[in-house]
């Protein structure tokens, strides 16, 4: 113990050593915090330990593709009638979809709005590595190159999934909603009534702080991202309401609600470019384009 | 090549963290990469220190998306601790220094947890701690045979 003392208090190199690099750990680990202007070193490192990474999904990978390739062909013939199915009825849903975008589109130039919401979107898949333990994140097999960025939305057949949060040249990592540092503006479809749901770091459960007693909101209430903030485009759903409690001490509501998708099921996410339509014959924006 | 051993180990230690595990047996995986680190800093502390331990934190850190610097310190932290104890330890049995690694480990994911509360995104749940003892457990293995690799390299 006597020992440990003296070299603790004695400054030997190794002390000046770790000082140092713990002190330089400090700023690294503020400057990551607060702003992004570490991205482009985490990306050149993320290029050396690339092939570890890919290297450690072989074996995952090996095995699915053994198990698809043993499939019997009558669970596939019955796989695909049902896909069959369902395409034919999503076809049929689309071409209502087809004819109401139109509707929206015209009565939208009617009141003179210019601005039309499109998206383009790209299908990613989840790359099966382990991040950081007790993490509400997820690797996609899709990076910078495919002109993935720091804050992009990511959905997926049901819903909102979570944003982009890293971006390397092939990868990139994606915060899910449940984490406790992430964050969505939705509204309830039924009503607009606007709030921001908070992930609490427990797997299916958003939380819904701040409503004040009188809001109008119930059980099963549908929220949808607002696009408030313009992070995430308007309409999607994402979590529906399941429990309303008033607590007398506390002058809002605890609100706790379900994401409407499966965070951690899956293998397949849809990364969007919400992006605007310029409208040319809007005098207005010409103006601006002109500038 | 005088470096191989200790490069090969490392570059499996972060192969193995990486390696996707199901869900439930996230809470049993040893942390890897700082047995490996612990071994080589008590083998060969000359040339393995606090400096490898900082840079396989940064290498770790990227890896797993976590704040740059988080596992970066902690590394360097063990790497520290293991140059100061590494005298007596060497001298330790097997299940004594499993003690030991049990305690760094415990170390190593106190300031984890630490930094991650610092920041506001972290909720503790106990499991996060089990790693310190399958690691312990590991380590008497992990000991021999890294061990055997050092000495068949000086035979040759």
């Amino acid at each position: 113990m006597r020992e440990l003392i003296r070299r603790l208090g004695g400054v030997t190199p190794a002390t000046v050593r770790i000082l140092v690099l713990v002190a330089l750990s400090i700023a690294l680990m503020l400057i990551d915090h607060r702003t992004q202007q570490l991205e482009k070193f985490r990306n050149i490192v993320q290029t050396v330990v690339y092939p570890i990474m890919y290297i450690s999904t072989m074996p995952r990978e090996m095995v699915r593709g053994f198990t698809e390739s043993i499939e019997t062909s009558s669970n596939l013939q019955t796989v695909n009638e049902s896909l069959r199915q369902e395409n034919l009825l999503l076809h049929s849903r689309l071409e209502k979809l087809h004819s109401l975008e139109a509707d929206n589109l015209r009565l939208k130039h009617l009141l003179g709005q210019s601005e039309q919401i499109a998206e383009q979107v790209l299908l990613a898949e989840l790359v099966e590595v382990s991040l950081e333990p007790y993490t509400q994140q997820i690797s996609l097999n899709k990076g910078s190159r495919d002109d993935v960025y720091v804050g992009q939305p990511v959905i997926n057949g049901d819903g909102v999934v979570g944003q982009v949060v890293h971006t390397s040249q092939f990868q990139s990592t994606v915060t899910l909603l449940t984490d406790p540092g992430s964050a969505i503006p939705v509204m309830v479809m039924r009503n607009g009534l606007r709030g921001v749901l908070f992930g609490t770091g427990v797997r299916n459960k958003l939380a819904m702080p701040y409503m004040t007693a009188d809001a109008d909101i119930r059980i099963g209430d549908l929220l949808i991202s607002s696009g408030m903030g313009g992070r995430f485009p308007t309409g999607y759903p994402v979590a529906t309401v399941t429990e309303i409690r008033q607590d007398p001490s506390d002058e809002f509501l605890t609100i706790n609600t379900l994401p409407v998708t499966q965070l951690d099921h899956g293998r397949e996410v849809l990364l969007i470019w919400p992006e605007t339509i310029k409208d040319q014959n809007n005098p207005l924006q010409q103006e601006f384009i002109d500038e | 090549m005088n470096n191989l051993p200790v490069m090969v180990s490392f570059l499996l230690a972060l192969l193995l963290t990486s390696l996707p595990i199901p869900e439930t047996a996230v809470m049993f995986r040893p942390e890897w990469l700082v047995l490996v680190l612990i071994y080589w800093c008590m083998a060969t502390p000359e040339r393995i220190g606090i400096f490898t331990g900082w840079l396989m934190g940064l290498l770790l850190d990227v890896m797993y998306g976590s704040m740059l610097g988080q596992n970066a310190m902690s590394l360097s932290v063990i790497a520290y601790l293991v140059g100061i104890l590494h005298l007596r330890v060497r001298m330790f049995p097997l299940w004594q220094q499993s003690v030991m690694v049990f305690v760094l480990v415990l170390v190593h994911l106190g300031i984890n947890a630490w930094i991650r509360g610092i920041t506001g995104q972290f909720t503790i749940v106990w499991t996060y701690w089990t790693p310190a003892l399958t690691s312990a457990l590991v380590w008497p293995f992990l000991f021999i045979l890294l061990r055997d690799l050092g000495r068949q390299r000086i035979k040759r």
